[in-house]
């Protein structure tokens, strides 16, 4: 096996399994982190059901399902990033890295444009508009905005950590023998596709 | 494969296993989509969170790679997410018998 003769040769310490477990403990912090986010939506939507639906109406599903298969797509990028620098083609690596950072913007500019479609209604937390409404719809458009907002900021610090991972894979710091960074790296990244996963059909699919 | 060293073991998973899942994922979200569009009642939440659920079992066994993992990430797993259901779980009791 490769791995193993790099490992005798280079003598360098290596526990990728390890630093495997250790990105998994940092998610589930991360799933607990929305988790008590997804736990405040349930708890107020059951209690505010009709309104919940009623505000949902206001949001873009022909977007929301766009953005859904641009992360999704991201997400098949970022893996085939992996499958490509174990087989030692960088190039091509590189070339799947970049398409995800490209895809990880697409989604930003589609948001940034439903945020500045809803702020142009004068709807967002706290406006005079959205605190004229019902409770139901103010917690619906309160959890919608932290929420998503939350998830767009961790959208934001992947493309950060892709653009690290790109340099590193560029400056053969990550190679077909050493690329935990890379699947680390990549598992963050699947866990925000993951919460966008449950994010979409929680806010824009009820009808 | 060969015996508990902590290097990386080899999976010769092509691209094309990939690109299946993802097709997958995409036929699933636009199953979602549609049958959002009609009116199930009751039941339309629980549909659209089992397919949410096999979504992310998709994305967590292939692209997060937990199928060909070993055993101990998998039990990981299970503890953070019964962790959460626990929590979910003992919190609607709160919500629903107050």
């Amino acid at each position: 096996m490769s791995q193993s003769d790099s490992a005798a040769i280079g003598h360098v310490h290596r526990d990728d399994i390890g630093a495997k477990m250790g990105m998994w403990v940092f998610l589930f912090t991360e799933v607990l982190l929305f988790g008590g986010m997804f736990l405040v939506y349930a708890v107020y939507r059951f209690q505010h059901p009709e309104l919940f639906k009623l505000a949902a109406f206001e949001l873009n599903t022909a977007l929301g399902t766009f953005n859904t298969i641009v992360l999704l797509t991201s997400s098949l990028t970022m893996v085939l990033a992996i499958v490509a620098i174990q087989k030692n083609k960088k190039k091509l690596s590189l070339f799947y890295l970049a398409s995800t950072v490209g895809f990880a913007l697409v989604f930003m500019a589609v948001k940034y444009f439903e945020w500045t479609a809803k702020f142009s209604h004068g709807i967002y937390p706290g406006s005079d508009e959205l605190l004229s409404r019902q409770n139901g719809e103010i917690l619906f458009f309160g959890l919608y905005f932290i929420m998503t907002g939350l998830h767009a900021l961790h959208v934001i610090i992947g493309v950060i950590i892709i653009l690290f991972l790109y340099v590193f894979v560029k400056r053969g710091k990550v190679t077909h023998d050493n690329y935990v960074k890379l699947e680390n790296g990549g598992l963050y990244w699947h866990l925000v596709d993951l919460i966008w996963i449950f994010l979409f059909p929680l806010f824009y699919l009820i009808h | 494969m060969e015996q508990g060293n902590t290097e990386h073991k080899e999976h010769s998973h092509g691209y094309g296993l990939y690109v299946l899942v993802w097709l997958g994922l995409i036929a699933l979200t636009s199953i979602t989509v549609t049958v959002a569009g009609v009116d199930f009642g009751n039941i339309a939440l629980p549909i659209a969170l089992f397919i949410a659920a096999i979504k992310s079992g998709l994305v967590i066994n292939y692209f997060m790679h937990i199928k060909f993992e070993e055993p101990i990430f998998k039990v990981f797993l299970l503890l953070s997410g019964m962790t959460l259901l626990v929590i979910f779980i003992l919190t609607f009791f709160d919500v629903f018998y107050r």
